[in-house]
């Protein structure tokens, strides 16, 4: 019994002389993507150098998530410390001062080491509200045995009129292959970064400098017609409901001979766990029309915090560690290489290692640096963004584009109505918000 | 004399219910099977029926990265209480307007119903800062309160519906024997209320367990239900339906168990009216 109670007193006393730690509790809203689900995996190694920050996660889906963090941070709600935004909200959220500007990642962050362009992506004025996780920019993944079969070789840097010409020539529609994937699915995020990168390489813009709406140029029209030209003659049935995985599942069944989108995809489609075509894919640029413009777009999924937040320290120790050099090689030593998140750092793209898994990497920086969010087209605009402008009216009236353009590649509507009816949505829009009169 | 009803007919109408009621199942079947199936297969064109690769990785894979019990008792939590919130104060509601109605009775029943019209979304920022004030943001009690006050009109009108079809001279003859209000409610009304009760229940537990708009917009972790958990399944890049048919099907499985045991009651409350 003596045993017991002086067993029971020694535990109460080094219970007390331990020192208290006051735990601070970040609370980090992202998006299913399998990055962010690897980091989520990788929290411990975080939280066992801080012991005194405890971090837990809300993933949602994107859209749920954007929505969800808008009333929040609007509404200063307070709910979430880190949040996983894209390069589309930085700029807008940054100048309404929704973000704390992160100045304290510390010494030995590196800031720069990120791609400039990506740093740019999520600066205002100079001042970084964002750390870019991961960034992607859009190329041709194309099957190598079907282009050799056929006798055609693909450029690095190819035009329009080859990647048509080839998608013709490529397509065996008995045969259940498919020239070119490209999307179609209606909404900002989905059909409309494609097509709004692809107008750029043509030569078009969204609004001039006025923010008059350009949807009446000619440019906009070779645009839409050649892509709804090129997807009926070569593309798979029903594209216009086709988004990135639907098109991810066509590549990696070996059902397209190209597809044209997010250079993360790429990881993906070699893979020869996911894919039927992994040891069978090339990469090249995404094409152009000789202008100048490719039809790359950029984004990066970064991390922000909040300004009402009231853990600011914690949460910007834990975005330096996220977003760091240490951790591309805690992720590399415990998934390999291929499975750092790429897009964000030079650094990576230096490194032997990351190059020898990656026969993609060289096309991926490629593609980041050929795209610009500062002057995404040929001709001058008003806004930022390569293929949307950061303007908080964007995500409804991209949408609503969107459709009609989707609309005229299922064939329910002209290339014609779709732009006069774009043009006219759009009008009303900016209207309503004050652009213009 | 009763219809003859031939062999023949019997046939016919037990098939035809059978397709329909197939029909119907389809979709949540096809879920199931999905979340058997790897990625690539669950997205495959054309997909395969029965025979893939059959597979649990996708639930290991879910096991692992969520925590599905917290999300079911908050789901349990959350649509077991504001059900049963909504039923108090509806069932008095519903007697009093069944059985003493006055002019402006039918005005109420319809204003009631007319806050269901309005979208929910149109009320998202208002309801948002009131939560944020008094605290109720990512709690139970704020998620029970908003999910009983969105439910009520519905409980409200279909209890009416029920204790209108019982006939006031039953309880009128419950009165003359001498039954206090009370004894009338528990001893008279309850008994032939039964099945109404049940299927309003029933009905407004599933109408909440499903609900999604507030749960995903009040809730962070803390008070997450099975709503918060499915939609984290969803990847904007990447494939992912057999892990979300594996996350929806274990978030439809309590439900789909207890619809299951209690169908009979729901059929008889839901036809009440009909056969009385």
């Amino acid at each position: 019994m003596k045993n017991v109670l002086c067993a029971v007193a020694g535990a109460a006393s080094l219970l007390i002389s331990a020192p208290s730690i006051a735990q601070t509790t970040l609370t980090v809203a992202t998006v299913n993507n399998s990055d962010m689900i690897r980091m989520q995996g990788l929290t411990s190694e975080f939280t066992t150098k801080n012991p005194d920050i405890t971090v837990k996660w809300v993933t949602l889906e994107e859209n749920v998530l954007r929505q969800r963090v808008t009333t929040d941070i609007a509404t200063k709600g307070g709910q979430f410390d880190v949040l996983t935004i894209g390069t589309y909200e930085v700029p807008i959220w940054a100048k309404k001062s929704w973000l704390v500007p992160l100045d304290k990642l510390g010494a030995d962050y590196d800031v720069g080491d990120l791609l400039p362009k990506i740093k740019d992506a999520v600066s205002v004025d100079g001042k970084l509200y964002a750390a870019p996780f991961y960034g992607e920019s859009s190329m041709v993944m194309y099957r190598t045995d079907l282009f050799d079969k056929a006798g055609l070789k693909m450029p690095e840097s190819p035009t329009w009129d080859f990647v048509v010409d080839a998608a013709k020539k490529l397509t065996d529609k008995s045969g259940g292959v498919y020239g070119i994937c490209l999307r179609g699915k209606a909404g900002w995020g989905e059909n409309m970064a494609f097509l709004t990168a692809m107008s750029n390489s043509f030569g078009a813009r969204w609004f001039d400098e006025k923010w008059e709406p350009q949807f009446n140029s000619p440019e906009w029209k070779k645009t839409l017609a050649t892509y709804v030209d090129l997807m009926k003659q070569a593309g798979p049935p029903g594209a216009s409901s086709n988004g990135f995985n639907e098109n991810l599942a066509l590549f990696s069944a070996g059902k397209c001979a190209m597809w044209i989108d997010a250079t993360v995809a790429a990881s993906m489609v070699t893979n020869p766990k996911d894919s039927k075509v992994a040891d069978k894919v090339g990469f090249a640029l995404a094409p152009n029309t000789g202008l100048g413009k490719n039809a790359n777009w950029l984004w990066a999924w970064s991390l922000a915090i909040p300004a009402g937040s009231k853990k600011v320290d914690a949460a910007e120790k834990f975005i330096a560690w996220a977003t760091s050099k240490d951790y591309t090689k805690l992720v590399a030593s415990k998934e390999g290489w291929s499975n750092v998140p790429p897009g964000t750092r030079t650094s990576l793209y230096k490194n032997p290692d990351y190059l020898k898994v990656a026969p993609f990497a060289k096309l991926t920086l490629a593609s980041i640096d050929a795209a610009d969010p500062n002057k995404p087209t040929v001709k001058p605009v008003p806004y930022v963004g390569v293929q949307y402008a950061a303007i908080p009216e964007f995500q409804g009236i991209g949408t609503q584009v969107g459709q009609q353009f989707s609309a005229a590649l299922s064939g329910s509507t002209t290339v014609d109505a779709a732009l006069s009816a774009a043009q006219s949505a759009t009008e009303r829009e900016m209207k309503r918000a004050g652009y213009i009169k | 004399m009763a219809r003859m009803v031939t062999t023949r007919n019997k046939v016919i109408s037990t098939t035809a219910a059978w397709l329909v009621g197939f029909l119907i199942f389809f979709p949540i079947l096809w879920m199931v099977l999905a979340s058997f199936k790897t990625e690539l297969e669950a997205f495959a064109i054309p997909p395969s029926f029965l025979f893939f690769h059959w597979t649990t990785e996708n639930y290991v894979t879910v096991q692992e990265r969520s925590d599905y019990f917290h999300h079911a008792l908050n789901s349990i939590i959350i649509a077991g209480g504001s059900t049963l919130i909504a039923m108090l104060i509806a069932i008095p509601a519903a007697w009093s307007m069944a059985f003493s109605p006055t002019k402006r009775t039918k005005d109420v029943l319809l204003w009631m119903l007319s806050t269901k019209m309005m979208p929910p979304v149109g009320v998202l920022v208002p309801i948002y800062l009131i939560f944020r004030s008094v605290g109720l943001l990512d709690t139970r009690a704020g998620l029970i309160f908003i999910l009983c006050l969105g439910n009520l009109p519905i409980v409200i009108w279909m209890l009416f519906t029920y204790f209108k079809e019982i006939p006031k001279d039953i309880l009128e003859a419950a009165r003359m024997d001498g039954a206090t209000i009370g004894r009338e409610l528990i001893y008279v009304l309850t008994p032939m209320a039964v099945p109404g009760l049940a299927s309003t229940l029933l009905l407004n537990l599933i109408l909440a367990w499903n609900e999604a708009f507030w749960t995903l917009n009040l809730s962070t972790l803390e008070a997450a239900p099975l709503t918060v958990f499915i939609a984290s399944y969803s990847s904007p890049e990447g494939l992912f339906w057999a892990k979300l048919s594996a996350a929806s099907t274990l978030a439809i499985a309590p439900i789909l168990v207890l619809g299951w045991f209690s169908q009979r009651q729901l059929v008889r409350g839901l036809t009440f009216g009909a056969v009385k």
